[in-house]
């Protein structure tokens, strides 16, 4: 597949100047002392801002045009009804301190998101308070750390494995954890290793299950056993729940703690970085540590449950990303039971299928079977001076998204593979050429991509050096 | 089964797609979810709008809230280019030659977060306005390593809620200043005797819960060494000095306010600014400026190494997933408005909010605005009778009332803050005022 970005020499909105003549002037509105004396934002007309921001909107790619493969982000389509009701004025035009007789139709879509979240991840409770998946671990690390200091015990280290994401001990530092590495074995959980780690000081040992490697932890309950007669709370780290959907839960798995990415495994759209949506939920025990509020239902009528005795409180204002959680609403009730099963086996299979396709061409360490990503090491790249970014940075040219790169860092030049379920065998081969193409294409050609994106490769060690962060700080340097 | 399905299976070998999960072992296995079953999408769309239908918009009930979520008319062109799905259906920009117009967008959202705080660098938005400020809070203690903060009494209650979660981690003390009772404004003498060598950072918004504007540069005088955090409403800055302008170390404010539906609370976007020696510190996605090889302008994300993804559990902070397609809307709408939009929609908030406030302490049994200073678009009212009794008959009267202050601030009995915006008519005020008459 060949491919060419639009690429316009477009100014920034702030270098544009004024064609809208307008007074501004506001006599007597505040104290003269009070005023600003500047503001340099150009007048322009509705138009020029549209075709600015169409213009920029070309020169980005969105897995709305092609296969975007970036391992733990499940960068799936995104039905397009969600869109269309979540614009809707019943959805935008409510405000969160309305009175609860007021705001019955959101608060329903909350309580039954809820209650279909505990059935899919196996719990008994969920808050849908925080706003993205590392915030969920936040506020599950919170849970661990009151859970553990209500029955007076000091638990002040948290353990991962080195194949864990890196919110995860990021997530633990900041809630004060010291964080233990334990080394994987084989591309799993070193049993042996866990066992020596864990013990009296372990607040939580957090997991992801399949791991970033794309491999099921299949040793998951002697895991959960080993954590828990530490007295620790096993954590689980949502992000990959795609593949496992309507297969097990995390609560059969045992479990404590589980964060949802809404915004991958319930297709809400990433939106260039972001809006999420990060509920949590919990098993019974651990059920009154919730942040409030929770929505309840009395028989008649919706309310927000503030009533949690051993609550850590609010990690956010108000109730959660209410916009994202209609969306992710919408996904489950057009998905269903059998619908979510199918995301699981056609992910998983997506991602087996094009492993196949690939193994034999770039080294994939580890054997057997994979859920819904996979992980090849471009090692060999090396021999030929290429990188697993310059890899990357070819595949543009070919008109795919590359993959997430240099992630686990535990395999060397890892390029980290998620297909997702939303994709054709057609794209799956095409992008298996793409790669297979490319390890046939001469050293320079590869090195010097891309050639047919917006601009060519970015110094990105120059804007670490020396960070421009605005047009003022730009325009001062130009 | 698609063909195609079988074929995939077939090339890997394997009779059925069950063959793919037999490495999980069979006492975690479940017989599929208890959940429904999918359903047509014009089924979805009947059902799930007949449960929004129960909801009471804004448009159907003029609402008086604030309090960190603000009704503010959001033009169709911000709506029509956010739905633009090269946009929406992206990521994070970790590959920048195929992501320039996200991170075009994203530079000059940072770039009207600067100008309108006065601030040399910004980040690319934090959750909401809440989190930004714990964030804020815990930078200040990576900057000076001390250990108290203080932050005024004046503030709604949930962030300061949002704020302890925060300081938990590194357990960090909390101090409250009070207000001044008949300016709302924060106590300057009672703020100079409680800032020690200990005081990392002292926080004030302006507006405040009150919708009172504070003066930064008294306060800056009032902190001594300690780094001033100021909280700020983006368009309101657009007539007022910007807190960079008057000694602020870091800003942080509520980012909904420009291009955001209130949307029942979230998602929000959390503004996030500062001076530019600190940019190192600071936490979450930032982009910068830089050039492609073949010399031209690029944009890309900036000093990744202080980010989770590299620096593990020595980040500056765990944010991966923010709210960058709120903080594009946040520009776009910036950008439509332009210098003399912004300048006038600020000019009119105040001028619509100082004349529903006058109306209403034209009233017999309420007093209103009850602080004596210069606000923006929200207020405070006492009522001589229980303002909760107040807010029950409003609603009888299809009027939203404004949010209760007493149960948190003793001192305000029978207090609520009102808001009012351009969204509001003079229907809508007649109505509040009606509706009010009726309360005595």
């Amino acid at each position: 597949m060949s491919y060419r970005q639009a690429r316009f020499d477009e100014p920034l909105i702030q270098e544009m100047k004024d064609t809208r003549e307008e007074e501004d002037q506001v006599e007597g509105i505040l104290p003269d002392s009070m005023l600003r004396k500047e503001l340099d934002i150009p007048n322009l007309q509705e138009f020029e801002v549209t075709r600015h921001y169409t213009r920029l909107s070309q020169m980005n790619f969105g897995v709305d045009i092609g296969i975007y493969p970036l391992g733990s982000c499940t960068m799936k389509y995104t039905p397009k009804l969600g869109g269309a009701i979540v614009r809707s004025e019943k959805a935008t035009q409510t405000h969160p301190l309305q009175d609860e007789s007021t705001v019955q139709g959101s608060l329903q879509i909350m309580y039954e998101l809820q209650e279909m979240l505990c059935k899919i991840g196996g719990v008994d409770a969920v808050s849908l308070q925080p706003a993205a998946g590392a915030h969920g671990e936040f506020t599950g690390l919170l849970m661990a750390r009151r859970y553990h200091e209500f029955r007076d015990e000091k638990r002040d280290e948290v353990v991962l494995p080195d194949t864990s994401h890196g919110t995860n001990p990021a997530s633990a530092s900041m809630m004060g954890f010291r964080v233990v590495e334990i080394p994987s074995k084989d591309g799993r959980v070193d049993l042996e290793a866990l066992e020596n780690a864990v013990g009296e000081r372990t607040a939580a040992f957090m997991l992801t299950n399949p791991n970033t490697l794309g491999i099921f932890e299949d040793d998951v309950l002697e895991i959960a056993r080993i954590v828990h007669d530490s007295g620790a709370i096993l954590y689980y780290d949502g992000a990959n729940l795609n593949a496992i959907m309507g297969k097990t839960t995390p609560g059969k798995m045992n479990f404590d703690i589980v964060h949802f990415n809404l915004h991958k495994t319930f297709s809400t759209p990433h939106g260039g970085g972001g809006p999420g949506s990060g509920p949590i939920g919990v098993v019974s025990r651990l059920r009154d540590f919730l942040p409030p509020p929770v929505v309840a239902y009395d028989g008649e009528k919706y309310f927000l449950d503030y009533d949690f005795p051993r609550t850590v409180g609010k990690v956010r204002s108000f109730y959660g990303s209410f916009a994202v959680l209609l969306r992710a609403y919408v996904y489950i009730k057009l998905m269903g039971s059998d619908g979510l099963e199918w995301v699981a086996e056609r992910s998983v299979l997506n991602s087996n299928y094009l492993k196949e396709r690939l193994k034999g061409h770039l080294d994939l360490p580890f054997k057997g079977l994979r859920k819904h990503e996979f992980v090849l090491s471009g090692a060999k790249l090396k021999e030929r001076g290429l990188s697993t970014r310059d890899m990357s940075k070819r595949l543009m040219d070919y008109g795919f998204h590359p993959p997430t790169v240099y992630f686990p860092q535990i395999v060397e030049e890892a390029l980290m593979i998620e297909p997702t379920e939303t994709e054709t065998k057609e794209t799956l081969d095409a992008f298996a050429d793409a790669i297979i193409s490319i390890l046939g294409e001469d050293r320079e050609k590869v090195a010097g991509a891309p050639y047919d994106a917006s601009v060519g490769r970015v110094d990105e060690v120059a804007a670490a050096r020396h960070p421009i962060l605005s047009w003022r700080m730009l325009a001062r340097e130009e | 089964m698609a063909s195609e399905e079988s074929e995939m299976l077939k090339e890997l070998g394997v009779k059925s797609v069950e063959e793919l999960f037999s490495d999980l072992p069979a006492e975690i296995r479940i017989k599929g979810l208890d959940i429904e079953k999918g359903l047509p999408e014009r089924e979805v769309q009947k059902d799930v709008m007949s449960i929004l239908a129960k909801n009471r918009t804004s448009g159907e009930m003029p609402t008086f809230l604030g309090a960190g979520v603000y009704n503010h008319y959001i033009p169709s062109a911000v709506f029509e280019l956010l739905s633009r799905s090269e946009f929406y259906s992206s990521y994070t920009p970790y590959q920048p030659e195929i992501s320039q117009g996200m991170l075009q967008a994203l530079f000059e959202y940072q770039s009207f977060v600067c100008e309108l705080t006065g601030m040399e660098a910004a980040n690319s938005s934090m959750y909401d306005g809440a989190t930004a400020l714990a964030e804020a809070c815990l930078m200040s203690v990576r900057i000076n390593r001390k250990r108290k903060l203080i932050v005024p009494r004046s503030m709604f209650w949930e962030k300061k809620y949002v704020l302890e979660n925060y300081a938990r981690g590194p357990g960090l003390q909390i101090e409250e200043v009070p207000y001044d009772s008949n300016t709302g404004t924060v106590d300057l003498a009672q703020l100079r005797d409680l800032v020690d060598d200990e005081t990392s950072a002292v926080y004030v918004e302006s507006p405040n819960l009150f919708g009172v504007f504070e003066n930064f540069a008294e306060v800056k005088e009032s902190v001594g060494d300690a780094l001033l955090i100021a909280g700020a409403n983006p368009l309101s800055l657009a007539l007022v000095e910007p807190p960079g302008d008057l000694g602020a170390d870091i800003a942080v404010g509520e980012g909904q306010i420009l291009g955001n539906p209130m949307n029942f609370g979230g998602p929000t976007v959390g503004l996030f600014a500062c001076k530019k020696e600190h940019i190192r510190k600071m936490p979450g996605r930032v982009i910068g400026a830089t050039k492609d090889v073949n010399g031209r302008r690029a944009y890309c994300m900036a000093l990744q190494t202080r980010e989770q993804h590299i620096r593990r559990e020595k980040a500056t902070s765990n944010i991966c997933t923010n709210e960058s397609l709120g903080a594009v809307a946040f520009a776009i709408h910036s950008a439509i408005l332009g210098r003399s939009g912004l300048r006038k929609l600020a000019a009119e908030n105040i001028s619509k909010a100082r004349e529903l406030a006058s109306r209403i302490d034209s009233l017999e049994c309420f007093e209103s605005p009850v602080f004596k200073s210069p606000h923006f678009n929200e207020f405070v009212v006492r009522s001589e009778i229980s303002y909760l009794n107040v807010n029950d008959h409003l609603l009888k009267q299809g009027v939203q009332g404004g949010l209760y202050l007493s149960a948190h601030l003793e001192d305000l009995k029978n207090c609520a803050v009102f808001c009012t915006t351009e969204m509001h008519t003079k229907e809508d005020h007649d109505l509040l005022i009606r509706a009010l008459e009726g309360c005595s």
